[in-house]
């Protein structure tokens, strides 16, 4: 019984270790965002990375889950007779949860994990190390431009996923299930208010984006200088970040009902 | 390249020093000095602490006990900004090169120009080009560090040390790993930075030979403790730990293990 207690509180104390170091180093990332120099090249360069390379699997998989809703929705919408009502379901799902929630998974998994990779890799053939013995702060040159590269790009990515799902939901539900083009399109704009929904989407977005930028960031920077390092902190990155995205889902739909 | 006033305030000192990892103590009370514009090289055998000696010269990683102190400043106590200002006296070589690898050799090299010097593009490149010229690497500026072989790496790692023309130059193996012409190259090479521009250079090598070629100052990092002094006078020693490390007659003593050939359970 003393065991597991003991246990139990060094797990408590290990936790709270590392939320600190997390603290700390968002702060360090706060402060070499607001301090000069401004480096606008390298932060276009990891919009490009972390954005613009996930634009095919964000739009490819937007336009599936908007497909898969559409005739999900269609399927049961028409036993109650209220197939009309198909462009709100799916735009409501989109907009309010899926969009930002399967935005930020997709983004975790792909620009989170190579995130963390590259700057575990750089931290195992200290190449970190090397900037710091030059006077730079590899916090300022390296982990910054990634960091904010990736708050402003999940909302983008996320607007993006939602269009896509719209357009795959109108093609099934309207080309293929002969719902009516205006009802469909009609239902979507009379149920989607902009601060509600869509202010509201692009909120949680943000908060994911961030989540996902601090956590990959710090588990690269923090890992063990070895492959074996690099390797558990790209998986912790994906692991950690998915569930805190998750969590931190419930907490903002629950707070301030978006 | 440095002035007079630089090149005598270049020197490190350790002082009870104490330094471990985990359980594993590396250091309990190291003390040694490395001379001010003399080429100095540190000697031991595997994980003896010769790469952390460096390290900790470097504020990389800091000791358990003790002081360090790189060009008067003890820098055991200082907060990571005040670092950078000690750190632009020195100049690192990594044992890997530590090239950043997104970025071409050009750019690796105008980095710290980039970031922490006030020059115009066009003076980077001139200084940029120059110091590659000096290292024999004049046609290698766009290639990207995955594309040079080992040695070429280790020549673009010095010239980078060297670029903001520190007053002490630190290098971890420089020749591990070379052919015996890339080694002479960059034997060649911080010679002529410690001999021509009276930088102080610290090296950490396996290489007996270079070492007694080229050193001002050697020490040697034994088990129980450290020993120093010129080639000469260590080469001409009758302690049978420096004649054993030096001439590699290895006494059993000094590197533990028995009477088997090969320690059983090994090869079953």
């Amino acid at each position: 019984m003393i065991r597991l207690v003991r246990e139990i509180g060094a797990a408590t104390v290990r936790f709270v270790e590392e939320l600190g170091q997390l603290g700390v180093f968002a702060g360090a990332i706060v402060r070499s965002t607001v301090s000069p120099p401004v480096r606008v090249r390298l932060f276009v360069a990891e919009l490009f990375k972390l954005g613009v390379l996930s634009l095919i699997i964000v739009c490819v998989c937007g336009l599936a889950v908007g497909m898969v809703l559409s005739l999900q929705g269609y399927n049961t919408l028409v036993r109650f007779g209220a197939e009309e009502s198909l462009g709100a379901v799916v735009g409501l799902s989109l907009v309010r949860e899926l969009g930002p929630v399967l935005t930020a998974l997709l983004t975790t998994g792909r620009a989170g994990s190579a995130t963390a990779a590259e700057i575990g890799t750089m931290v195992a053939t200290e190449q970190l190390d090397g900037l710091r013995m030059m006077s730079v702060d590899p916090i300022d040159l390296v982990v910054t431009p990634k960091a904010l590269a990736m708050i402003v790009v999940m909302p983008l990515l996320s607007a993006l996923f939602i269009v896509s799902g719209l357009a795959g939901g109108y093609l099934v539900g309207v080309e293929m299930m002969g719902v009516d083009s205006g009802n469909y399109v009609s239902s979507l704009r009379a149920s989607i208010d902009f601060y509600d929904d869509v202010a509201g989407s692009l909120l949680k977005a943000l908060v994911f984006g961030m989540l996902t930028g601090l956590i990959a960031t710090h588990r690269g920077y923090t890992c063990t200088p070895n492959s074996a390092g690099v390797s558990a902190a790209t998986t912790s990155t994906v692991v950690v970040g998915s569930v805190s995205i998750l969590i931190s889902d419930y907490f903002i739909t629950a707070l301030w009902g978006v | 390249m440095r002035g007079t006033e630089a090149r005598h305030e270049a020197q490190v000192a350790f002082s009870n020093v104490g330094m471990s990892f985990g359980r594993r103590e590396v250091f309990r009370s190291l003390s040694c000095g490395f001379p001010a514009g003399k080429l100095s090289v540190i000697l031991g055998g595997s994980g003896s602490g010769k790469s952390t000696m460096l390290r900790l010269m470097g504020g990389l990683v800091r000791p358990s006990s003790g002081t360090i102190r790189v060009a008067d400043t003890d820098v055991t106590t200082l907060s990571e900004s005040r670092l950078f200002e000690v750190r632009q006296k020195l100049g690192m070589m990594f044992q890997g090169g530590a090239l950043l690898d997104a970025l071409t050799v050009f750019d690796n090299l105008a980095l710290p120009l980039r970031e922490r010097a006030d020059m115009s593009e066009a003076e980077i490149a001139d200084l940029v080009h120059a110091r590659l010229e000096a290292v024999g690497l004049a046609d290698v500026d766009d290639l990207l560090p995955g594309q040079l072989s080992g040695g070429m790496v280790k020549r673009v790692a010095v010239a980078r040390a060297t670029m903001m023309q520190p007053a002490i130059l630190l290098c971890d193996e420089p020749f591990s790993g070379l052919d015996p012409i890339s080694a002479a190259r960059i034997e060649r090479l911080l010679l002529g930075i410690n001999r021509d521009h009276g930088i102080t250079v610290i090296l950490v090598s396996h290489s007996v030979a270079s070492t007694l070629r080229m050193a001002d100052h050697v020490l040697i990092l034994l088990p129980d403790g450290p020993i120093e002094g010129s080639p000469t006078t260590l080469a001409s020693a009758t302690d049978p730990r420096v004649r054993a490390f030096l001439g590699g007659e290895v006494d059993e003593t000094l590197i533990g293990g028995g009477e088997d050939p090969v320690p059983s359970g090994l090869l079953s």
